[in-house]
């Protein structure tokens, strides 16, 4: 392992791959943020889907093979994708979900026309097209990098700049709208941003897995913080491990291709925060659960013994009767009230303490609706009046 | 008997009916029940589910284990997005998102690893394999018949009997969850039942148009048809209809280009679905602005005749420029449609309302 980490510093390929990943992961991560908070999801998926015709077009229309230029037309094939997912919303009832799908399949359908066209043509330099839909890191040069590097360098630019902005759109368009901000422009320039991480990421994980790179870093960042400063930090952080993961599982054996390894790996980083995550994990859900229900468990059984104690005597006998449960269990529940101090043993069987007493008398109180005034007779909700 | 092995065309054709048909059945209510993009999630699923069955029946390509594999991959699909989305830690796009790549993933995974070299390439996976579709045959009662007819047409039949028996049911539990859960019609069976339907649909179809473009086919024509009507019967011919139409042009138009037969009718069904954008009768973007534009003008029409009957002498049409505040170009326009309607005449000195003009603009409008 340790070998394999060194190995990033000085292999030329591993050290591009796990470069451009973590890049990836780094922008996919901060605009996924804002997208999540959005609920604009499943755009990605859209754009990155899109952009096979766009890389598909730019080849046929330039012949070359430029990373650049075949990103670009990738990038203004999504871009115009989710131009047109906008008009459909705002000119038709058709459900938004709808919408997405049919640009997404159909965009994608034509580049898979697109690029069984272009390796049926006669044309020696295609090869390598392909590697765009489930991506192949391992071709990723230095001048990739690079790419990466001001391609992203320009999102995270402008999303510092316009950071305010973008968090009051996030939150609350209306108020921003009222403040006077254009809030239709800067929806889609955020969106195009979305659509510079894209490119950035069709090289590394391919269009079809594209959408995970821009949803599972800021799903997981949330379930950490309540704060969008600390969220992005945490979703950019997320990306970028799962990215250099991502690219060293996949260097340690042959066979193992990148994208899928960096998506499963931010996938688990997500399933770990899903469940742990301090305050908003699952586990700790659970717990809180768990416990709530035995103390609820433990005041009923005391609001009975209360009951028994004041109007009968209180035996494992008299409170299974009532509980309408076995001798046994009745007398594991005293032994449990017992061992909290609220129940003793006394001259006729058995009594609550003074502190059991106190303890029943609060809950009763907090059962009802209004405090109960000097002189008036025993509650007799509860049952605890039996007749 | 007709010799299929002869003929190529009509087994794709048919093929690519079948699969669009069943599609477009199942589709038609993932759309109305804004489930579109769990359909995108269900196909992308069914990859491992099909890995897992071919792994498990020993690296034969066997429809049977597949289908079976799928169906459990798609409710395993619906199952993760819905938990995911109840314990509120994710909202539902989000989480239909997250789980589709990961499961695509482990697929794409285990092909690599295992199945390098095996027939389950991942192009397959991408846009099947229909050009195929001929050359797999078996012998049914003693004739041979494609798999693919007896694959897709078995699950068309399926989604058709689903359809038709359960069609009140459908109907209700889409339109009306909450009725149709007091009702005690089962909304949930209903809603298991639909998806289990629509991996088996995905996986029938993996085979000939590839894992992800079954999308294409199970969205596009019934969201198409959803701007074409708003009846639910009609919405299901128009659905099937204009797959039916996707898959002739499609396949006429892949031959002709040389490229992928599956990603040709997809492409087509898209412009199915921008053509109905833009004119169909009920809300296109065009036809919607030309109503607009005629209303504006019949509305301009009535005010000018209005106007005239107010008047005793015929008014110049530069006093109605100046009184309306309209230019002369749709004073023009306006002034036309009262000539063509009969409801004013044009003398030396302006405008004058006719008979029927000043009948119109005494009564009401209750017509409209």
């Amino acid at each position: 392992m340790f070998e394999l980490v060194s190995q990033i510093f000085t292999d030329y390929t591993l050290r591009n791959v796990a470069l451009g990943s973590a890049m990836l992961g780094v922008i996919g991560g901060v605009l996924g943020a804002f997208a999540m908070l959005r609920r604009q999801s499943l755009l990605g998926d859209v754009l990155a889907h899109a952009a096979l015709p766009g890389i598909c077009l730019a080849f046929i229309l330039t012949g070359s093979k430029a990373p650049l230029i075949l990103l670009l037309g990738g990038g203004l094939a999504g871009w115009l994708a989710s131009l047109l997912v906008l008009a459909v919303l705002r000119n038709t009832r058709l459900p938004e979900d709808s919408a997405l799908g049919v640009m997404l399949s159909s965009f994608f359908g034509f580049g898979i026309a697109l690029l069984t066209f272009i390796q049926h043509g006669n044309n020696a330099n295609q090869a390598g097209l392909d590697k765009f839909i489930f991506g192949q890191a391992a071709t990723i040069l230095a001048s990739d990098v690079l790419n990466f590097i001001v391609l992203g360098g320009i999102a995270l630019l402008v999303v510092g700049l316009l950071y305010k902005e973008f968090k009051l759109l996030s939150f609350d368009p209306g108020y921003a709208v009222s403040l006077g901000l254009p809030v239709r422009g800067l929806g889609t320039l955020l969106t195009s941003l979305t659509v510079l991480a894209v490119m950035v990421g069709l090289q590394t994980v391919g269009v079809v897995l594209m959408a995970a790179m821009l949803i599972a870093p800021a799903a997981a960042a949330r379930q950490w913080t309540d704060r969008l400063g600390t969220m992005i930090w945490l979703s950019a952080l997320f990306g970028a491990m799962a990215g250099v993961s991502g690219a060293l599982i996949s260097a340690s054996r042959e066979n193992l291709p990148t994208g899928p390894l960096v998506i499963l790996s931010i996938s688990a980083i997500l399933l770990v925060s899903l469940f742990f995550a301090p305050l908003r994990g699952l586990v700790w859900d659970w717990a809180r659960t768990r416990q709530n229900r035995r103390r609820i468990h433990l005041e009923r059984l005391l609001l009975d013994a209360h009951v028994l104690h004041n109007h009968d005597v209180l035996t494992p006998q008299t409170l299974a009767e009532r509980r309408r449960e076995s001798v046994a269990m009745a007398q594991r529940h005293l032994e449990a009230l017992r061992s909290l101090g609220w129940v003793q043993q006394s001259q006729k069987g058995l009594a609550l303490t003074p502190a059991g007493d106190q303890k029943a008398h609060e809950l009763e109180q907090a059962m009802r609706v209004l405090p109960r005034a000097k002189g008036e007779p025993p509650a007799t909700f509860l049952g605890s009046n039996p007749s | 008997m007709p010799d299929f092995r002869m003929n190529a065309d009509l087994v794709i054709i048919l093929t690519a009916i079948l699969v669009s048909t069943a599609s477009a059945l199942v589709g038609t209510f993932l759309v109305l029940r804004r489930m579109a993009l769990m359909a995108d999630a269900i196909s992308h699923a069914v990859l491992p589910g099909i890995v897992l069955a071919f792994w498990l029946s020993g690296g034969e390509r066997a429809t049977l284990p597949a289908l079976l594999g799928a169906a459990a991959a798609g409710l395993a699909t619906v199952t993760l997005v819905e938990w995911l989305t109840r314990t509120g830690k994710v909202k539902n796009d989000a989480a239909i998102g997250i789980v589709f790549p990961a499961l695509f993933s482990l697929g794409v995974l285990a092909v690599s690893l295992y199945f390098r070299n095996v027939h389950l390439d991942m192009d397959a996976v991408l846009y099947g394999e229909i050009a195929y579709a001929p050359f797999n045959n078996l012998t049914l009662w003693g004739r041979e018949i494609p798999e693919s007819w007896l694959v897709m047409g078995s699950l068309t039949l399926l989604n058709l009997l689903f359809v038709l028996l359960f069609y009140k049911e459908l109907k209700l539990s889409t339109f009306d969850a909450g009725l149709a859960a007091t009702l005690g019609f089962a909304p949930g069976a209903l809603h298991y039942g639909l998806m289990t339907l629509v991996s088996f649909t995905s996986v029938g179809a993996f085979q000939s148009v590839g894992a992800i473009l079954i999308v294409a086919f199970l969205i596009i024509p019934p969201a198409t048809a959803y701007l074409l009507t708003q009846r639910l019967p009609v919405m299901i011919a128009l659905a099937v209809g204009i797959g039916f139409i996707s898959s002739l042009a499609g396949y006429a138009l892949a031959i002709w280009l040389d490229a992928s037969i599956a990603g040709m009718m997809a492409a087509v069904a898209g412009i199915c679905f921008a053509l109905a954008f833009f004119f169909s009768p009920l809300e296109g973007f065009l036809t919607s602005r030309l109503r607009r534009d005629r209303q504006r003008l019949e509305v301009a029409a009535r005010l000018l005749v209005a106007h005239l009957a107010h008047h005793s002498q015929p008014v110049p049409e530069q006093e109605v420029l100046e009184e309306f505040g309209w230019n002369p170009r749709f004073l023009k326009q306006a002034r036309e449609k009262a000539l063509q309607a009969g409801w004013l005449e044009v003398v030396r000195e302006g405008l004058r309302p006719t008979h029927s003009g000043l009948a119109v603009s005494a009564q009401p409008q209750l017509d409209r």
